[in-house]
Order: structure tokens, then sequence, then C-alpha cells
């Protein structure tokens, strides 16, 4: 028993010190965001001033606002888009539906850059003057594929016959897909969304190739103020990360607290008949 | 049932003009000569002689070495790493992946802005070392930072599905290789590692996959002076303006990269996506 315990101590300090690995870069760029001054190596006194230049410096506000509200729009349409598709897509034949899937894949499995220098080709050769709205587009393209991958199992899973039988008991199509099929796929469809709002909050390759007329999102202010220290970065990086942070524990959380009591209730029940 | 079919439609439309368009245009580019412009374009294929040139053909080696490289450190850290999360009970696990998984969701230009102020000449490394009588080091833009990075970004990427694979194992299998005599080295390779193969098949392949074609971290932590195929396709396009040469080089990797993936996802029959 007590060679099991000294064996997963050192188990422990081996994924400790990934961890530290991992999470030592981030932790620094948080504490240095409180530096007083400029230093990116030694901490002179606690200070807010560069979250203060954070909210007054026009240029990374709005690059906030540009990550936000792209991401926000592209998740909200490719999710639409997305969920539609997936349910279009199982009343489809098998040869169109696997042709489909493929080209579905394609963004999702291409590396970054090309996808990126697709968009770019793409929107010079059709004369388009990049900025905001290539940005969203682009994004939208990246996003979709995503949330048919994780709404498509769950439509596969559900019974063929499900809106059939809706709409014989007189409901409409759009009845039958918002009060019955819809509901269903809940769970697929937020995992989505999710996946969509993180994919484009995060991105910097395609963004930085699809936009231009100074519109700029959290990465390319990021990549163009890298060259210099600017602190300023790193209490952006401090909110961005907290928030994230923060999102994902009560994403992963809220389910297994749910189950958790769902269980407790069970587990009532079954003391109940016993 | 016709009203449902119609809803695909419009992503149907969507997809052709973003999806296919751009990478089709990008084949026209790859194999014709008419520089920007479409009109006069003819068929060619210098763009992929021109890449024998030893430049740009020191340039493949090289994201093919880091690739290599990455993927080499990322299984050796990776792999205990997985075997040991499996060790614990259950909901310790789930937190262990949670943190493991998390890194993933932080923007990538955030967590390589954050290795640059630790590796950077006058960053915390040599304050460090220097704190510690240790001569000061110079990685930042060199293939070391590079590295580093790549290592730390796609890490995770090896360690969960090689989790995945082992936590799918039966411990029993272990105890049963054991009864029947087996050492801990016998039992470990014929039984754990047996198992743990579709995982590391899929680490192994998207951690290279994602190390050549990287574009960010080589741009950042390598400065100009470590180029990566990534950041040779940016020039062609952003610096030097040959969009031939670069949708040469884009078609190339998006055609091993495609090839790759479509290959494994046959291989393993586990993966749903």
């Amino acid at each position: 028993m007590k060679k099991f315990h000294t064996s997963k101590l050192l188990y422990g300090i081996y994924i400790g010190i990934l961890f530290v690995f991992f999470y030592l870069p981030i932790a620094v760029t948080m504490f240095f965001s409180f530096n007083s001054s400029k230093s990116l190596t030694h901490f002179s006194g606690f200070s807010l001033r560069w979250y203060v230049n954070l909210i007054t410096d026009r240029e990374i506000v709005d690059a906030v606002w540009v990550s936000i509200s792209i991401a926000i729009l592209a998740t909200l349409i490719s999710t639409i888009l997305g969920t539609l598709t997936s349910i279009g897509i199982s009343k489809c034949r098998k040869v169109i539906r696997e042709l489909f899937m493929n080209i579905n894949n394609i963004p999702m499995m291409n590396p970054d850059i090309v996808t990126a220098i697709g968009f770019m080709i793409l929107f010079s050769s059709l004369r388009i003057p990049k900025g905001y709205y290539t940005m969203l587009l682009a994004h939208i393209t990246f996003c979709t594929p995503y949330v048919i991958t994780s709404v498509w199992p769950k439509v596969k899973n559900l019974d063929p016959n499900l809106a059939d039988a809706a709409m014989d008991l007189g409901a409409t199509p759009f009845q039958a897909l918002y009060k019955v099929l819809l509901p269903m796929l809940k769970e697929g469809i937020f995992a989505g969304a999710l996946l969509a709002f993180t994919m484009s909050f995060d991105d910097f390759v395609i963004s930085y190739f699809v936009t231009g007329n100074g519109v700029s999102n959290i990465s390319i202010i990021v990549y163009n103020m890298t060259k210099r220290t600017n602190p300023t970065i790193n209490a952006l990086s401090t909110i961005v990360i907290l928030v994230i942070f923060v999102t994902m524990f009560i994403v992963r959380f809220i389910p297994y607290i749910v189950r958790k009591n769902k269980k407790g209730r069970n587990h009532i029940l079954h003391e109940e008949i016993n | 049932m016709k009203h449902f079919r119609s809803m695909t439609i419009p992503y149907i439309v969507w997809a052709l003009a973003f999806i296919v368009a751009p990478f089709v245009l990008i084949i026209i580019y790859a194999f014709t000569d008419g520089g920007l412009s479409l009109t006069d374009a003819s068929f060619s294929l210098d763009s992929f002689h021109d890449m024998i040139d030893p430049l740009y053909a020191t340039v493949f080696a090289r994201s093919f070495e880091t690739g290599l490289i990455t993927t080499a450190v990322c299984f050796l850290l990776g792999y205990p790493m997985a075997y040991f999360i499996t060790k614990f009970d259950e909901k310790v696990q789930s937190i262990l992946i949670l943190l493991t998984t998390i890194p993933m969701w932080i923007n990538l230009l955030l967590r390589t802005y954050a290795w640059i102020g630790i590796l950077s000449d006058n960053g915390i490394l040599n304050a460090v070392l220097k704190s510690l009588g240790i001569q000061p080091i110079s990685v930042m833009y060199t293939g070391v930072a590079v590295n580093i990075g790549l290592v730390c970004n796609f890490l995770p990427f090896m360690i969960l599905p090689i989790h995945t694979s082992l936590s799918k194992m039966d411990p029993s299998l272990l105890e049963a290789a054991y009864d029947l005599g087996a050492n801990k080295v016998q039992a470990f390779v014929k039984v754990v590692f047996k198992y743990s193969i579709p995982g590391v098949l899929n680490g192994v392949i998207l951690t290279f996959l994602m190390a050549i074609s990287a574009f960010v971290i080589p741009k950042l932590l390598g400065g100009g002076q470590y180029t990566l195929l990534g950041n040779l396709i940016e020039n062609q396009f952003i610096s030097v303006g040959n969009w031939n040469f670069g949708s040469a080089i884009s078609f190339i990797l998006a055609i091993v990269i495609l090839f790759t993936i479509s290959f494994l996802k046959r291989v393993d029959p586990d993966d749903e996506t």
C-alpha cells in the first residue's frame, strides 16, 4: 500500500512539472500586468496603470470590440447554418451526404495558413475590399464545420421518423423543427456554438490575411505589439485568460453538478423502492 | 420531407463559394504562371520546379526537421503524462484533463507572447540564470525557442488522444498479464502500450502536421531567422507577391495534410468526427 502511495506521488510530481511548463508563461504574464514599471523581469511595485492604459487605448478597445462582435455574430450565424444543415443533410442521399461531409471537413483539416491565403485570393480576385465584413465571412466559414461536426452525430442518433410523427399529429414543418427536433439536439448545438465562439475568438492567421482598412482583432493587435515590450498586452492577456478559465470551469462542471444531483435523486428513489 | 432537405441549400451554396472556390483558386494559381492576373495565365509547372532551389529546399527540410523534433519531444513528455493521469481516480482525472485542455483554449498569440517575456535576452530566464551566477544564454530567435513554443502548444494534442486510448483499457487486463507471469516491462509493452497505439498514432500525426504548418510561433519566437513553410507562404503572398509560387507550396502542404488525415480516419474507426 505504501509503495502505491510513493509511486502516485512521483506521478503527481511529473504531472505538476508539465503543468508548470503549461502555466508558468501565462502566470508570469499575469503577474507582470500588475507591475508599476515597464520591466517584464523586475517587479517594482503593485499598480493598475496598465489596466488604465488598456481601457483608454482606443486601438485596443476597438480590437476587443471587433473580436467580441465577430465572435458573437459568427457563432450565431454558423450555429443556425450548421444546425439547419445537419438536420437537412440527414434527409439527403448517402452519396451526397458523404461528398458534402468531405467538403465540410476541409476547413478543419487544412492548415490555417492555406485556408487564409485561399480567402485572400478569393477576396482579391472578386475585388471585395478587405475589412470587417470579409473577416466575418471568413469566420462564419471556418466555424460552421465545427458546429456541423457537433450537431450531426446527435441528428444521426435521432429516430428518422420523429419529424414525420410530429407532422402526422398536425404540426407544421416549422413546429416539428422548433418543438421536436431542436430541443433534442440542444446539447450538440450548445457544444457546437461554444466551439465556434472560441475558434473565432482565438483566430489569428485567417483574420490576419483577410482583414484590411485598419480593422484588427485582439490577436492582430497582440501580434503587432510583440515587437516591443508593452505591459498593456499583459493586462489584456490577464483579462482574456481569466474569462476563458472561468468559462471553461463553469461549462465543464455544470453538467457534472447537475448529474451529481440527479444521481443523488436516483439514489434516494432507489432506496425508497427497496 | 422536402422542407428539411431544402435547409441544406444555403450552406451548400456557402461552402461552394467560400470553401471550394478558394481551394480551386489556389490550385489554379499553383499550376499557372500569369502572376497576379488570371486572365493571361497559362498552364505551367514552374512553381513546382522552383522548389528544388536550395534556398527553398532548406525551408522544406527545416520544417520537416522541426516537425520531427517537436513530435518526438511531445511524445516523450506526453506519453508518461497521459499514462500517469490514468493512475488517478476518475474525479481527479477529469480535473487533470481539464487543466491539460485549458491552455488549448487560450489565445495562441497570448501564450506565445508569454514565452517571449521568458526567453528574450533580457527576459526572465536570463535574469534567473544571472542571479544563479550562470552565463546568460541567447535562445530567442533560434530553433530552440521555436521548438519550445511548438512543444508547449501541441503537447495537449499528444496527451489527450493517448489518454483517451489508455482510459479505455480494462485494468484487469494488466492484472491478468501479471498473473500469467509477465514482469512490469513486459506487461507495459505488451498490454498498455499496445492498447494506446491508436491514441499514439493520432497524437503523433496531429502534432507533426500542426508543427510543419505552424506559422505564428516560428514568426514570433524565431524572428525572421527561422523560416518554416508557413512563413515562406506568407512571404510569397505579402512581401514578394509571387502568388503562383505561394499557391504551389500551399497546395503541396494541403494535399499532404488532407491525405494523411483521411488515412488516419480510415485506420482509426473510433474517431467519429
